[in-house]
């Protein structure tokens, strides 16, 4: 009974928060800028590793691919169409929207957090500023706007994974082979379906955090709490809303 | 002027200010003294709004502050300045995007008109060159003074110190004091100074009120303390041997 309403309290704390950021904001201009500097501070800055996990994956994809189908039965070049459907499907949405939930939402809920902790929100309150709006649109709005561009990047990237490990290891199948895989049977619902993911998922990451970030009470130990509070209840909430959108989307 | 009639303010079943009345004089220095946990912060942050108090109003001027909606409130405190503990500036801005917050968002003035409106308010609190750095970049005594410089940039009605020298060396302790008294008169701003310093209750205590386990128990100035047989005002203000070597003497 308690988890349950502490379940609901939460939920209902979130509502109400989500109210405050999507208020009218105080001077549009000054947001446009704050709304850049997050681009910049989230985006930007995670295509370093969104580049590294996807390159991997996209390589050992490949590589899993052609170890587990070699069967006379099944033609080489699905391998090359398994790995390419694998990257837009859910690798470049929804486990980078899980990789970037610890990166963003870490950083996010340790943000506020800190600002809420030395009184930084306070002195904004104070100012008359909506400290929730001020703080939580624009990294809500930036992360929406950029992450699209993280999932078609770590699709590129994931693809051009999969082409430096046959090229290093002709040996798994001829180049051919995964380019025709690569072209064969392309459905472009599925990008848009991959992007309208990620769009939904980057709201989840920054909203859930804030939240996290912005009810943090007592000291840098709660900081750290709702840190790791922030990742992993973004994490579960993507994967539920990953199942809601692929049974709304593609069944 | 700021007047607060029959406070009371409760957490979790304690109370924390009990049946606190009070004028807080314009154009005055008006000190709340107490021992650390009397409920003095709690106090200063109902003033201002950041703490909804249980019953009890509290006027600026002739506006019943507590009655106003969140709205009108915000309206109010873009009149309010206010000095946090730790100073409270935001650690990803500079010091001159610090100051200039308030005047970006409540102001249509020119960049040029801020920045110099920015210098006047540096200047105002003897700093001067210190605009392009960071708030980890100062020292303690810097911090205070851009919150001052921060607290006074929109020429506020109401100016809010909770400590303002905590953590200071006595001397930079005096400057602080003086700075906030002189500007007070300057201005003729109604200021409420937190604290528990007593060289600040000596040098600038126009009016004083000591709190005692959440109660308001002595009222009066700086010269009152010294002649006053208050157990309790005592006790707290010349609890050391020095303290009580001074009082002596005077007397």
């Amino acid at each position: 009974m308690n988890i349950k309403m502490n379940l609901f309290q939460k939920i209902g704390q979130y509502l109400i928060l989500m109210g405050r950021v999507f208020s009218k904001p105080e001077r549009w201009s000054i947001y446009r800028k704050r709304i850049v500097v997050e681009m910049e501070s989230l985006g930007v800055n995670s295509i370093g590793i969104v580049a590294i996990i996807s390159v991997f994956i996209g390589a050992v994809l490949t590589l899993q691919m052609s170890l587990n189908l070699d069967n006379a039965f099944i033609p080489p070049y699905l391998i090359g169409y398994a790995t390419r459907e694998s990257l837009v499907l859910e690798f470049s949405s929804t486990i980078v929207a899980l990789i970037l939930a610890g990166k963003v939402g870490s950083n996010i809920a340790s943000e506020i957090g800190t600002m809420i902790i030395t009184e930084q929100v306070d002195a904004l309150e104070i100012m008359g500023i909506n400290s929730a709006s001020y703080l939580m649109l624009p990294k809500i709005v930036a992360a929406m706007l950029f992450f699209p561009f993280l999932t078609i990047l770590s699709i590129g990237i994931g693809v051009v994974g999969a082409y430096m490990i046959i090229t290093f290891n002709p040996s798994i199948m001829s180049m051919d082979d995964f380019l025709t895989g690569l072209r064969f049977d392309f459905e472009p619902l599925y990008i848009w379906y991959s992007l309208i993911k990620t769009v939904i998922f980057a709201f989840i990451i920054t909203s859930i955090s804030g939240y996290y970030g912005y009810y943090t009470k007592g000291n840098s130990l709660e900081v750290g709490r709702a840190s790791t509070k922030a990742v992993v209840s973004s994490c579960i909430t993507v994967l539920i809303f990953n199942l809601l959108i692929t049974q709304l989307m593609l069944t | 002027m700021i007047t607060v009639n029959n406070i009371f303010k409760c957490f979790e079943g304690r109370t924390v200010l009990n049946d606190i009345s009070a004028q807080f004089q314009t154009g005055k220095t008006n000190l709340i003294i107490g021992q650390s946990g009397s409920g003095k912060t709690v106090l200063l942050k109902s003033l201002v709004g950041l703490h909804q108090v249980d019953s009890g109003d509290i006027f600026y001027d002739d506006i019943n502050f507590s009655a106003l909606s969140f709205k009108d409130k915000k309206q109010i405190r873009q009149h309010v300045g206010m000095i946090f503990q730790g100073g409270a500036l935001l650690d990803s801005s500079t010091v001159e995007d610090n100051i200039m917050l308030p005047l970006n968002l409540f102001t249509n003035q020119s960049l040029e008109e801020k920045r110099e409106r920015v210098n006047f308010c540096l200047k105002r609190v003897n700093l001067e060159n210190v605009n392009s750095m960071y708030p980890a970049e100062l020292s303690g005594g810097m911090i205070k003074r851009v919150a001052i410089a921060r607290a006074i940039v929109l020429n506020p009605k109401y100016l809010f110190c909770d400590e303002p020298n905590s953590g200071l060396d006595p001397k930079t302790s005096i400057i602080i004091d003086n700075l906030i008294h002189e500007i007070t008169h300057e201005y003729n701003i109604t200021t409420v100074i937190n604290t528990h310093d007593m060289n600040s209750v000596m040098e600038i205590g126009e009016t004083v009120m000591f709190i005692f386990e959440g109660k308001k128990w002595w009222c009066g100035n700086k010269d009152d303390i010294l002649n006053s047989d208050n157990k309790e005002l005592n006790d707290f203000v010349f609890a050391s041997s020095m303290a009580k070597r001074a009082k002596a003497f005077k007397l």
